[in-house]
């Protein structure tokens, strides 16, 4: 079910400005990509085309292909709505619902699609969703409470579990651990290496080991120079990147010599 | 800044500069300019050394300081206009009260049951139950026409219309709100009842037989004509109110329905509206509660009946609110005891205010923990 990435030749706008350059890469199924750069260098705004979700923003365009599988999801018949519901997101601040209980928020998704579930049917998925988000066993006993009532890494890993419950092909996450403790990202980062059994993963991070304990392979973000559009500097094995980067910027970088 | 152990605390605590408290009860402005930049000059910001301890630096005893004064001040103001508030709804309350008793226990009838109101002679024979209904059912239409707009406009303009399109849509909206209620009255007995009177002859025509939609041959002067104007009247209320909500709704919320695949009008049902009920709640109150005490244009419009005919369950029908029976009866305020049938009306049309709002908080407080 997971799913091939290719960009080629992606130019993402806001309005006539340029913010992002010429973006080619290859994501592989059943992988996890990490997105690293300094911050306004376009990493969240590439990962937010990959979804269709950056077209949310008034003014928000792109241009080049996207495929997903050798589909182009900005092809003239592709509705936005069906991609984001194959591709799912996880966002920097948990954002569960605030006014639904922790069972609805993880059936949220799911009602959207099949508004005539049968309650039976959503509970396997619910469970299933919330064991897949190593939620479960801190949350079964007080499903009808509000999801907000959850601590800051328990409705992170409740938002994933939203975001998985639909049985997407890829999950975005954008700096899914950056308002967390060091125990929640423990959590979650444990978690993304059993959902990359089924998922194709692309996560954006500032933290640099992050990036190294989490991922395969890891692209590098950089702005071209003051005023001028991010760009993709180089995508390779993690590993490479960073013990032996083919970039002097990418070193840079990894070094702290900048960012 | 390193400073030496003899620079620190204790030196300072026991004997303070006199530069150290330069803003302390504001006794020294000389001293006060000598720290504070000049703006426009080339000297340059006193820059904070261990030698010119700045405000409070080192001190933590002394006096309190002019921007605390100030703080309790304003706490004093605040919590004063807070405490008059109350004071002055009980004060309300204990008038109605007052006035309106001796006059409900000369009443020959049960004041909450009967449907006579005759307060002329020595023996007042009144109740309150057809008023009671009139303007329970006239605010009732009101509402059931005026929030399903109100939700829709301020959906309308929060979620849907491109700004150059709110912006004027929403001012038009609020311009309602300031028509004086005389003209809403004029205008809904000289040039609306007429044009809806083919709808209520269309719908007790066809749905007579329910007893809401009978027909009593009052032409015009109806409680749906009056609830209709009433609905125009509430809306701009509960539009401010709910578009102010619905724009409020974290950004988060929205894009997480956006990421799972809703559509639009999913995305309202699942971030939006909920997150709104509350705001909705209360400014849909704030709307029921001008309805029911809405006076001058419902006097204008109700055609008054007779006692006989006073009691019907039918939209159909004219009728009196509390408020526009008292209006109407203003001129015979010349006893104590008809005056006090008039305020017990009045006292009535309060708690029934006071009981919608606890109502409409009730409600919104019962799911809080979702809140």
């Amino acid at each position: 079910m997971a799913k091939r990435i290719d960009a080629r030749n992606l130019n993402i706008y806001y309005g006539k400005f340029l913010a992002v350059a010429d973006v080619d890469f290859t994501i592989a199924p059943r992988s996890v990509t990490a997105f690293i750069g300094p911050s306004g260098c376009g990493k969240s705004t590439v990962l937010r085309t990959i979804n269709r979700m950056h077209e949310v923003i008034a003014g928000a365009t792109v241009q080049g292909e996207l495929l997903l599988d050798g589909e182009d999801i900005y092809g003239a018949d592709v509705d936005p709505v069906n991609v984001r519901r194959t591709i799912g997101m996880v966002f920097q601040r948990p954002n569960p619902f605030p006014t639904m209980s922790i069972y609805d928020n993880v059936a949220a998704g799911l009602k959207l699609q099949s508004s005539r579930m049968k309650r039976s049917d959503l509970d396997v998925v619910v469970e299933k969703s919330l064991r897949a988000a190593n939620l479960w066993d801190e949350v079964k006993d007080r499903l009808a409470k509000p999801g907000a009532g959850l601590s800051g890494g328990q409705q992170q890993r409740l938002c994933i579990a939203r975001a998985i419950a639909v049985e997407p092909q890829v999950l975005l996450m954008d700096e899914p651990c950056s308002a967390l403790d060091p125990i929640s990202t423990l959590a979650i980062e444990d978690l993304i290496q059993s959902l990359k059994q089924k998922y194709t993963i692309v996560i954006v991070t500032h933290n640099m080991q992050q990036a190294a304990r989490v991922s395969e392979r890891t692209a590098f973000f950089n702005l071209a120079g003051v005023g001028k559009p991010g760009q993709l500097v180089e995508i390779d094995e993690t590993q490479k990147i960073f013990s032996n980067p083919t970039e002097k910027a990418t070193e840079d970088y990894i070094s702290g010599r900048f960012g | 800044m390193d400073r030496t152990p003899s620079d620190t605390g204790t030196a300072r605590l026991a004997d303070p500069p006199e530069r150290s408290r330069p803003a302390a009860a504001g006794s020294q402005p000389a001293d006060r300019h000598a720290h504070a930049p000049v703006i426009g000059s080339s000297q340059p910001a006193a820059i904070p050394s261990d030698d010119e301890p700045v405000f409070g630096a080192g001190t933590l005893g002394g006096r309190v300081g002019p921007a605390r004064f100030a703080d309790r001040v304003l706490a004093g103001l605040s919590s004063g206009a807070g405490a008059f508030l109350v004071l002055l709804i009980g004060l309300v309350t204990v008038f109605l009260v007052i006035r309106a008793l001796p006059a409900i226990t000369a009443d020959k009838s049960n004041f909450l049951t009967a449907r006579t109101w005759d307060v002329g002679g020595d023996t007042p024979d009144f109740g309150v139950l057809p008023l009671l209904w009139v303007t329970v059912l006239i605010s009732l239409v009101a509402m059931v026409l005026a929030v399903p707009v109100a939700i829709g406009i301020a959906l309308f303009i929060s979620q849907y219309a491109p700004a150059r399109v709110a912006r004027p849509v929403a001012y038009v909206i609020d311009l309602l709100a300031a028509i004086p209620s005389i003209i809403y009255g004029v205008w809904g007995i000289a040039v609306l009842a007429p044009k809806i009177q083919p709808v209520a002859d269309w719908l007790s025509r066809h749905a007579g037989w329910i007893p809401l939609f009978k027909d009593y041959n009052v032409k015009g002067g109806t409680i749906f004509t009056g609830g209709v104007v009433l609905a125009v009247m509430i809306l701009p209320i509960i539009t401010a109110i709910g578009r102010d909500v619905f724009e409020r709704t974290p950004r988060a919320n929205i894009e997480a329905a956006w990421a799972l695949g809703a559509t639009h009008w999913e995305v309202i049902r699942l971030a939006v509206l909920p997150y709104g009920r509350p705001g909705l709640v209360s400014g849909a109150m704030l709307g029921l509660g001008r309805a029911l005490g809405e006076t001058i244009a419902i006097t204008l419009i109700l055609s008054k009946v007779s006692n006989a005919g006073a009691f019907s369950f039918s939209i159909f029908n004219g009728g009196e609110t509390f408020a526009s029976k008292i209006a109407n009866n203003a001129a015979e305020f010349n006893s104590p005891a008809q005056t006090g049938a008039y305020i017990a009306a009045g006292l009535v049309l309060f708690v029934l205010t006071f009981a919608v709002n606890a109502a409409a908080r009730w409600v919104v407080n019962r799911r809080k923990e979702f809140a």
